[in-house]
């Protein structure tokens, strides 16, 4: 049995986060079979800087597909290609929108059933996989049972941690050329210039939120003030941008952008479940609220109980202090 | 905010909610001297989620009732020295005409109260209100004093306030998980999540969720939850040039249940008129789980659909403008009673927890005050007898009840409700042992505490003609209504023959022990140490001398004393002497018990010329004049029945009430009856009992004449005596005797019925008494003078109404006038003080 | 432009969300419905574009008889037909919504220039439902957008990825998933509320099957509720703040 994943690659070519954690639950998967399974690595492009990462993680054999650029369904037509020649019993890819999207192209044109979000998965002795995967962005869990074969399945960003296999692997990269029709190529990305230097929402290292209890459209440039001086940036709740006070692209959530900072300061947010979706990645966060009882209380790590207005002020000037 | 190592230990009471109620009382107690206060809700400050988080916050001042009017008053004023409240004006408009009389009426209600109010055409509401559509309505009335308030600021300061004079602990995110009473039934902790407080006192301000919270000690406080929907629209463009919060009057679109009101860039739209939606107290969702609060319910579009037709109608351009959209849309929750009133006061389940709920925004700074110097043990400065909690009967506080009258109640939030408008919702509950004679007989029933009376019997629609031209027949529906001229011929027809009137309804409770005389003595004006077999009629006041009950306490034994009072205040006398029994319990040498009586008797009265005729007919006691002298009670033989007959008359004739075991009721019922046929004996309702009989015997009611504003010198009740005794109120009596009254009650007669239609016109209650110009009438303390009672005098062929008037004006012939209905009609003082217009010398009844 | 949107009757959720004792569904009995968020957007989106270039928006739900109500809540933003595929309640998966979809709006006479969709529910977030109507129907498909405009050739649609804009050019007829974001979508007006009060909804009942994916069970998570530690109340806390900032490695 082998579990195909779909590998995203990092800026310097190397494994993605999000990839490794694919990979490590793609491992688990097939050592939840009762016969010898291994892992089988998908990569769109150059496979060499990927060697290393994918050894650790326990991948035998490497697939670099010889496409440029983001084709969703043609990546999803060469993942066919390689499961069918593979006997794959599982496809795996990183629940992003990219894997997401491939994943689902790759379901809609086989017929088969895909399981987004998955948290864990396991092949039973009836052929069978049991799942649990994520609702509502994680604040809830599904328990289910997949019956399909190959199993297609997505999962959960964050969800999985990247662990090395016990040994590393010997990776073998093997070159594939996809059959790919017309239709497979129709849709493809172009990539505008770059976006503008500086830390984005989905990567910086400090966020420093603000919700309802900002107050206006106008409250902002305290938290603005405090992201500089912490080397972040300015999320906002779905409160904010519904408002308009704000625009959707600082929005922190299930249907904004999931944030996975070390530190995220969260300000006048009561922590609505489609908000906390968002930020549960977050390594510390740190509630600021007049109430002590607000749902975030009980997600955060630590709380100080007061007005935003007068304890981000106090905490600007003390950290302007300290390194004056 | 405090954490649980924080938590006060003890408290000298628990205060529970901190809405504009719970607020308020906090401030209150604490500037009375109050300290170790603690208050406590679940939810977060400011806005800890409950109604006044989302209430639409604006006050118009007239109330039909005087009590509501009252505490409004009271709390405008809090508002305005809090500096919350913004003037913008007020105007209910009319759909239809049977609306426009009753603006005429709001605004003549207005003037008794002295609250500034003009009844202007469509035009002129359109130059108020420029984007409403003059086409729609037929007018309105404008109330300029109509204002809006900031409820969760006002609150915040006045939370602050007591906190800053170090007087309360404000513990937020707390939930109350239950009260602790210790072996004498009394409130003897409460346990929160937070940690648990030692505490007497336990005051429960949670509107919505009170009920629930009640049950943690065994109490029950009758009201429920119900929906009351509401949607912002917005951005108004018209209102982006208006600064500030609101700057046109708030419009009252009465006859179609709902309101519009600027709230800064948006119009605010309310409705009542959406069916009643119920929702328990165990079904409010929790903090975490509502999406904006707990009492801000998802929105339910088919409810609200037809009135955005009929807001459409009335404000086409504002409200259909493509461009305002539908920001903020909920079912809000209310809290709402049985009778529409708050609910006030010490449980009587639990000594030491109180009730401060169901108000408005409107009166809830004045509750908290008027509850404040109630705990702090003494009279409120504005009567709320009528908030009581112990008002309630056992019916009335199931939550069938509860709910069917607020079902009931709801869709006349902004409903034209006459003054004599009768429940239907869960009737009957408690029937007479005649009732089923009064139905035979055509009996016209009326609800009073529960119980079914006749108001007349159509059976005597022949005294119809017997009596013709002496019924002042009314000519006006709205007159008419709940009325009958069948009501002023039992009248006649009992003051020449004799009368039969089912009395059932009285609340009849004894006190009974070696301490039970001074347990009546300390309460009661009059003497009670009287001889056993005597009546007493007598008041209860309060501290300040004003009325608190009106009653009549028979002494059975020299340990025995049997009160006897109205339905409508039955349960409130019996918590009043309950409250005052002597201390140390039942047992002991100064010990009394109170017993409530009422379900053992039934009390019937008969009354007329003929009475003693009857009466001897059916009995071998003696009941002659000499035999059984007025004011006396002693048992009778009557037809079988061991009966207790007392000799007083509330309709000023010869006559007995009848006490007979409730078993055998009917019995002496149709005793009596079949012994009165030949000598002329009509059943007689409540319409003449109640009204008229009194009416001509200037006898006052609690409630209508008699009530915490007004004393006994005012009243022109004050005994030649003040008995030697202390009683409660004696002081302020005695003061109040030795100086001159700033007002007397006065019974007026109508000298013209006529109005401009030239329609016979007949005053109902409530309308101010002006000088024949028509200027108002205000007494030296600030009262105004307005219609206490009104009814037909059949026996002397007059309306009559009752008035307390200033004293310059309480002379017999001046003459003054009534607005009824936007109307004057000239009256003239025919009696000043307590002499009947009838029988001045009480001849009939020591007859 | 004929514009058909795809839209999920979904709870509204506050800071908790319930499931039902027997684990099958979450609670909704305190809740209220909405449409998906990203669907909103979706129905405002296509409202602006016909409002631009001319054309009706109809409006489509797989739901029971009370997804009507969000039906309704997305013709008074200006949607002007409405069609509920009705269900008995039960969930139907990703397979089975799309095949009915289909059958819904696929047909010779292929009325849409442009399908669009929600890019994933906010309950199940099965992120596919778009994907495999467009590969039904033959048509191109792109998912996650934030920005669409009509060009000369079709429709040129944006979005983000990891920091970079990714810019697909594609024809009509297209299926189209959004993301909320793309606009900010206005609020019904009153006479909008009350046309769509009044508007028909045709009603089709499609055939349920099983998708090869089925629910056992949901739970809550475990290990939700911890209780922050509370650093201090006001101002006052800061001290302590800067502390842990300080151990965090945050400042530096």
């Amino acid at each position: 049995m082998t579990v195909l994943c779909l590998i995203e690659q990092a800026g310097d070519g190397g494994v993605a986060d999000v990839s490794l954690r694919a990979l490590t639950f793609a491992r688990n998967l097939a050592a939840s079979a009762p016969e010898p399974s291994g892992i089988a690595a998908v990569v769109f492009g150059d496979a060499a800087a990927a060697v290393p990462a994918l050894s650790e993680y326990g991948v035998t054999d490497a697939y670099a597909v010889e496409l440029t650029g983001y084709v969703p369904q043609a990546w999803a037509r060469a993942l066919a290609g390689l499961a069918a020649g593979l006997s794959a019993t599982a496809v795996v890819a990183a629940g992003t929108d990219h894997g997401s999207e491939v994943m689902a192209h790759l379901g809609a044109f086989t017929g088969l059933p895909m399981a987004a979000n998955c948290v864990s998965a396991g092949r039973n002795n009836e052929g069978t996989f049991e799942l649990v995967r994520h609702r509502w962005a994680g604040s809830l869990l599904e328990d289910a049972v997949l019956d399909a074969s190959p199993a297609l399945l997505t999962v959960a960003v964050d969800a999985v941690p990247a662990v090395p296999a016990g040994e590393p692997a010997a990776t073998v990269v093997h070159a594939f050329r996809p059959e790919l029709g017309d239709g497979d190529l129709l849709v493809r990305a172009t990539e505008s210039a770059e976006r503008s230097a500086g830390v984005s929402l989905a990567t910086a290292r400090v966020v420093v939120g603000g919700g309802r209890g900002v107050g206006g459209p106008d409250g902002f440039g305290v938290l603005e003030e405090l992201a500089g001086l912490l080397g972040g940036v300015v999320g906002v709740s779905r409160v904010v941008t519904s408002e308009g006070w704000r625009p959707h692209k600082q929005q922190v959530g299930q249907t904004g952008t999931r944030i996975s900072p070390e530190l995220y300061l969260a300000c006048g947010i009561s922590g609505a479940i489609q908000h906390m979706a968002g930020c549960l990645s977050a390594k510390h966060i740190v509630a600021v609220n007049t109430d002590p009882d607000a749902p975030i209380i009980s997600r955060a790590d630590y709380a100080v109980i007061g007005d935003l207005n007068q304890v981000l002020p106090a905490l600007i000037e003390a950290i302007r202090a300290r390194s004056s | 905010m405090s954490t649980m190592s924080d938590t006060a230990s003890r408290a000298s009471a628990v205060i529970i909610g901190a809405g504009i109620v719970g607020n308020s009382l906090a401030y209150h107690l604490a500037r009375l001297g109050w300290r170790e206060l603690v208050l406590v809700d679940k939810g977060p400050m400011p806005n800890p989620g409950g109604s006044t988080g989302h209430a639409s916050n604006f006050i118009f001042p007239i109330e039909y009732s005087k009590m509501m009017m009252e505490l409004t008053a009271d709390s405008t004023e809090q508002y305005k020295a809090l500096g919350v409240f913004i003037q913008s004006g007020g105007i209910e408009v009319a759909r239809t005409e049977a609306r426009m009389q009753e603006l005429r009426r709001r605004c003549t209600a207005a003037k008794a109260w002295r609250i500034p109010a003009q009844l202007i055409t469509p035009a002129e509401v359109a130059k108020l209100v420029p984007y409403l559509d003059e086409s729609v309505i037929l007018g309105g009335a404008h109330f300029p004093t109509v204002g809006v308030v900031d409820s969760l600021r006002a609150g915040t300061l006045m939370r602050e306030n007591a906190v800053q004079l170090g007087a309360l602990q404000v513990l937020a995110g707390a939930e109350v998980l239950g009260i602790d009473t210790d072996a004498g039934g009394r409130v003897s902790a409460v346990r929160t999540t937070k940690g648990d407080i030692e505490t007497e006192v336990c005051v429960i301000c949670c509107g919505v969720w009170s009920p629930r919270i009640a049950r943690m000690a065994g109490a029950r406080i009758p009201l429920t939850p119900i929906v009351h929907q509401m949607i912002s629209v917005g951005p108004v463009p018209l209102f982006a040039d208006t600064p500030g919060e609101i700057s046109y009057p708030i419009v009252r679109d009465v006859d179609t249940n709902m309101y519009e009101r600027q709230h800064g860039a948006d119009m605010e739209v309310g409705s009542y008129a959406h069916r009643p939606i119920i929702v328990a107290p165990d079904d409010i969702p929790s903090i975490e789980e509502a999406a904006l609060s707990p009492t801000e319910m998802p929105f339910t579009q088919d409810d609200f659909d037809p009135q955005l037709m009929e807001a459409l109608e009335l404000m086409p351009d504002l409200l259909g403008d493509e461009r305002v959209g539908i920001r903020y849309a909920i079912n809000g929750l209310i809290s709402m009673t049985p009778d529409g009133h708050p609910v006030i006061g010490e449980t009587p389940e639990v000594p030491g927890l109180w009730s401060v709920a169901a108000s408005w925004i409107k009166e809830g700074p004045g509750i908290g005050r008027a509850a404040a110097e109630w705990m702090s043990g003494g009279t409120p400065e504005i009567d709320i007898h009528e908030a009581d909690i112990s008002r309630f009967y056992g019916h009335q506080r199931t939550m069938a009840h509860v709910i069917g009258r607020a079902r009931e109640g709801f869709n006349k939030m902004y409903g034209i409700v006459h003054p004599a408008e009768q429940w239907e919702s869960g009737r009957p509950v408690r029937l007479s042992p005649v009732y089923d004679r009064e139905r035979d007989l055509g009996a016209m029933f009326i609800e009073t505490a529960g119980w079914e009376r006749p108001n007349w019997y159509a059976s005597n629609e022949a005294l119809l003609d017997r009596y013709a031209g002496r019924l002042m027949e009314r000519e006006a529906e709205w007159d008419a209504r709940w009325w009958s001229p069948i009501i002023n011929a039992e009248h006649l027809a009992m003051r020449d023959a004799c009368g039969l009137v089912d009395l059932s309804a009285f609340a009849v409770f004894d006190i009974v022990g070696p301490g039970a005389l001074a347990a009546v003595q300390s309460v009661a004006v009059a003497q009670l140490d009287v001889r056993v077999g005597r009546v007493i009629y007598t008041s209860l006041l309060d501290e300040r001398g004003g009325f608190r009950g009106d009653l009549t306490i028979m002494r059975l034994g020299p340990e025995r004393f049997r009160v006897v009072t109205g339905g409508a205040t039955g349960m409130m006398d019996l918590k009043w002497f309950a409250d005052h029994l002597p201390e140390g319990g039942p047992g002991g040498a100064q010990g009394a018990v109170i017993a409530d009586q009422t379900s053992a008797w039934t009390t019937l009265g008969v009354w007329g010329p003929r009475a003693r005729d009857v009466l001897s007919s059916v009995t071998s006691d003696d009941v002659s004049h000499d035999g059984f002298k007025f004011g006396t009670c002693r048992e009778i033989e009557l037809g079988g029945v061991t009966v207790l007959a007392s000799r007083i008359s509330y309709v000023g004739e010869l006559g007995w009430e009848l006490y007979a075991p409730i078993e055998e009721g009917r019995r002496v019922w149709d005793t009596v009856w079949e012994a009165g046929q030949p000598h002329g004996l009509v059943p007689v309702g409540i319409g003449v009992y109640g009204t008229t009989g009194r009416l001509e015997k200037g006898y006052r009611a609690f409630g209508a004449e008699l009530d915490g504003s007004y004393d006994l010198v005012e009243a022109g009740m004050a005994r030649p005596k003040v008995k030697e005794q202390e009683f409660l109120g004696k002081d302020a009596h005695l003061a109040q005797r030795s100086s001159s009254p700033s007002a007397l009650l006065c019974t007026l007669t109508v000298d013209d019925h006529r109005s401009a239609s030239g329609q016979l016109r007949y005053m109902l209650g409530g309308e101010p008494i002006l000088t024949a110009g028509g200027e108002s009438l205000v007494d030296a303390k600030g009262r105004p003078s307005y219609v206490t009672s009104a009814g037909s005098g059949p026996s002397v062929g007059k309306h009559l109404l009752m008035a307390y008037l200033p004293a310059e004006h309480a002379v017999a012939g001046n003459r003054l006038a009534v607005e009824y209905l936007g109307e004057q009609y000239p009256v003239t003082v025919a009696v000043a003080g307590s002499t009947p217009l009838f029988d001045p010398e009480n001849e009939r009844v020591r007859s | 432009m004929e514009i058909a949107v795809c839209v999920k009757r979904v709870p509204m959720v506050g800071g908790k969300i319930v499931v039902t004792a027997d684990g099958q569904d979450v609670d909704t009995r305190m809740s209220g419905f909405t449409v998906s968020p990203h669907e909103e957007c979706a129905v405002e989106e296509a409202v602006r574009l016909v409002e631009r270039q001319g054309g009706s928006v109809t409006v489509l739900t797989l739901g029971p008889p009370a997804a009507a109500d969000q039906l309704r809540d997305m013709l008074a933003l200006g949607a002007s037909r409405a069609v509920l595929l009705e269900t008995d309640g039960r969930e139907w998966g990703a397979i089975a919504t799309a095949e009915a979809i289909v059958a819904e709006v696929g047909g010779p006479d292929r009325p849409y220039d442009l399908l669009l969709f929600g890019n994933e529910a906010a309950d199940t977030g099965d992120y596919q439902v778009a994907v495999r109507v467009a590969h039904a129907l033959g048509l191109p498909c792109v998912t996650g957008i934030k920005n669409l405009e009509v060009t000369d050739a079709g429709v040129r649609a944006k979005r983000e990825y990891r920091g970079t804009e990714e810019v697909f050019d594609i024809p009509l007829p297209a299926v189209v998933s959004v993301k909320e974001g793309i606009n900010l979508p206005r609020y019904p007006s009153l006479p909008g509320r009350l046309r769509a009060k009044r508007a028909t909804i045709e009603t089709h009942e499609p055939q349920w099957r099983s998708d090869g994916l089925t629910k056992e069970r949901l739970r809550v998570p475990a290990g939700e509720s911890k209780r922050a530690e509370v650093l201090g109340t006001g101002a006052d806390a800061v001290p302590a703040l800067v502390a842990l900032l300080d151990e965090l490695g945050i400042l530096s």
